[in-house]
């Protein structure tokens, strides 16, 4: 018997690991990978919603969060990819032609 | 029954299992050499004990005895995990798979699995997708040119027929109604017109475990797609920087992805054990077991013959092929099997 | 019990996996503990009931997903991160701020009293998920395929080599 604010507790350690990749790495396909991180999390406080209300929707919806993430990271790293052929370079430091 | 008897009992089938196995992988080769070198009109292996059999012995030791060089410039951690990757997932998928009917011992009735899931068909393609890794890696890490084309082929290559695999399976699924292995196997119990087995294979499913057969040589970069191992393409593919040990460990992930494809293959089309059984209670547990094994072989010998018969694809044939062709023709088959269930 | 246990040992999994992906200078370490972290958390979903997601969690995400981004990393080649001013500073001000704010919403969940959820709370076999993702989700399904067909169109017009321009001087030879 493990109480619902455990899970959300994981869930929420989880996505503030997604946000703290977010904002402090450099690389981009590191900046990328902590979104599915994110993404993740909140999958969890979905999966442990649905079982505490006893509701199969909750799963559903992580069914297609999944798909959605599947095409983001399809389209982000052909995204990448076009960066680092013009800009030769994954650090997003770099990445700054449009700075004043 | 209880935990502890469950506990002992799973030991004991786990290291029966993996003990069967892994002698079943060391006799492939033997079989392999043999039935190859027969086809090339010479004889294989036959110094090593009666017909070579012992030869699989011999390779072994040479393995051990090798010298177990890492060279300076891989990337140390990535390069020694990626064959402890393949072959674990490549050894784990075994743990679904049952080989026969419930046997009594001593009052307790005991599956011939060692676990079985509801959904076991969707684990084993999930451990399947998961061994790409130790392909992926190894070529990345070894630094090395050739093994990093060959590393990026070999996974390209199996996660494009991955699809064609699953998808060849969804029929089966849909006249079966359960992911379970078991129950799936025992929707094929019976006959039809008295004398036909009413096996997957001959009830509809003819284009799907052709497509299936297709889908597997090249999901375990077996000829005709084994471009990315080809000794005279890429050197020796992701597995060039590999030697003794750890090349064998790459070695046997390969041959035990051969022999779960041909139990999942049996299990899903050829009706899994059954076959006639007779006789007293000890043969009627053992016989099912028996042609399990069979059809095992038989689908292993049919991958050593293609592979002692075809030429092998250049890999843009390979990903066309794969892509164009084969996944329209699954997906094809999932349709005309749900229009005729649904009309049923 | 065991539940508790279980819970906490796959929990301590994906910490650290996350923990790791910030730590590691070399992209494909990161990517491949986002595998491990994806790997617990279809342990956790598979203790919560959810058999089919857990399932579906380690074909789709760990399975291809994460294939993708390791092609990539290791198509690219890219090294290791390096440190700039930017990032120290986002390291001063980002991990603290991350924390205090982490933990004041676990200490809010922890004291809000929801209550318990057992083992295998709501089983979700597939016959079920797909009665519900085809009967009363059917719309956002179709839609779904619909976007994943947009972002396959996408990713491969992206990523193609642009086109050398030919020169038309073989012709008068």
């Amino acid at each position: 018997m493990v109480p619902l604010s455990y899970y959300l507790v994981l869930s929420g350690i989880l996505f503030a690991c997604g946000v703290t990749g977010f904002l402090i790495k450099r690389n981009l396909i590191t900046i990328f990978m902590s979104i599915e991180l994110m993404l993740n999390g909140v999958n969890l406080s979905f999966v442990a919603f649905a079982a505490h209300w006893q509701k199969l929707s909750g799963q559903v919806f992580v069914f297609f969060v999944m798909v959605v993430a599947a095409a983001e990271a399809a389209v982000g790293l052909a995204i990448i990819i076009s960066v680092f052929r013009t800009r030769q370079t994954l650090n997003v430091d770099q990445v700054n032609l449009l700075k004043l | 029954m209880n935990i502890t008897t469950f506990i002992i009992a799973s030991l004991i089938k786990t290291v029966v299992a993996i003990g069967v196995l892994l002698t079943g992988v060391a006799y492939s080769v033997w079989l392999e050499r043999k039935v190859i070198g027969h086809m090339q009109n010479r004889w294989g292996p036959t110094r090593v004990g009666p017909f070579g059999l012992l030869q699989p012995l011999a390779d072994g030791l040479k393995f051990v005895f090798k010298e177990d060089l890492t060279p300076p410039h891989v990337y140390k951690s990535l390069y020694l995990a990626a064959p402890i990757i393949s072959l674990v997932f490549a050894l784990t998928s075994i743990a679904l798979i049952p080989v026969g009917n419930n046997v009594t011992i001593g009052g307790l009735s005991i599956p011939l699995q060692i676990t079985d899931v509801n959904i076991g068909l969707l684990i084993v393609l999930g451990i399947t997708s998961l061994g790409v890794y130790g392909i992926a890696l190894s070529g990345w890490s070894s630094n090395n040119k050739y093994s990093l084309l060959g590393g990026l082929r070999a996974s390209a290559q199996m996660v494009s027929y991955e699809i064609a695999l699953g998808l060849s399976l969804v029929g089966v699924l849909i006249m079966a109604g359960s992911l379970s292995l078991r129950e799936i196997v025992d929707a094929q119990s019976g006959f039809f017109w008295g004398f036909i087995p009413r096996w997957n294979i001959f009830h509809g499913q003819f284009f799907a475990f052709f497509i299936y057969l297709i889908a597997a040589y090249a999901e375990t970069n077996r000829v005709p797609f084994d471009l990315p191992e080809a000794e005279t393409e890429l050197v020796a593919g992701y597995h060039t920087e590999y030697s003794s040990m750890k090349f064998a460990m790459f070695f046997m992930a390969e041959y035990t992805n051969m022999i779960t494809v041909a139990c999942i293959a049996t299990l899903l089309f050829l009706g899994g054990w059954h076959g006639p059984v007779f006789g007293p209670p000890i043969l009627q547990a053992i016989l099912p077991v028996f042609w399990f094994l069979a059809k095992v072989f038989v689908f292993i010998f049919v991958y050593i013959w293609v592979r002692g018969t075809l030429p092998r694809f250049r890999y843009d044939q390979l990903m066309r092929f794969g892509w164009r062709y084969l996944l329209p023709l699954a997906i094809a088959n999932i349709v005309v099997t749900a229009l005729v269930v649904a009309l049923q | 019990m065991l539940h508790l246990i279980l819970f906490l040992a796959f929990g301590a999994v994906c910490v650290a996996g996350a923990v790791n992906l910030l730590a590691q200078r070399h992209p494909i370490n990161s990517a491949l503990s986002l595998v491990v972290v994806m790997g617990a958390l279809a342990g956790e979903y598979l203790l919560l009931g959810a058999e089919f997601l857990g399932a579906i969690q380690v074909i789709v995400y760990a399975g291809a997903i994460m294939v993708v981004f390791v092609f990539v990393i290791m198509l690219l080649n890219a090294g290791e991160e390096e440190r700039t001013k930017g990032s120290r500073v986002a390291l001063l001000f980002g991990v603290p701020g991350m924390l205090t704010g982490s933990l004041l919403i676990a200490w809010v969940l922890m004291h809000s009293g929801m209550g318990s959820i057992e083992v295998g709370a709501l089983p979700g076999p597939p016959k079920a998920i797909a009665r519900l993702l085809f009967h009363d989700f059917l719309l956002p399904f179709e839609v779904t395929s619909v976007l994943v067909l947009i972002a396959i169109m996408g990713a491969v017009v992206l990523a193609a080599r642009p086109e050398a321009a030919q020169p038309k001087q073989e012709e008068e030879n």
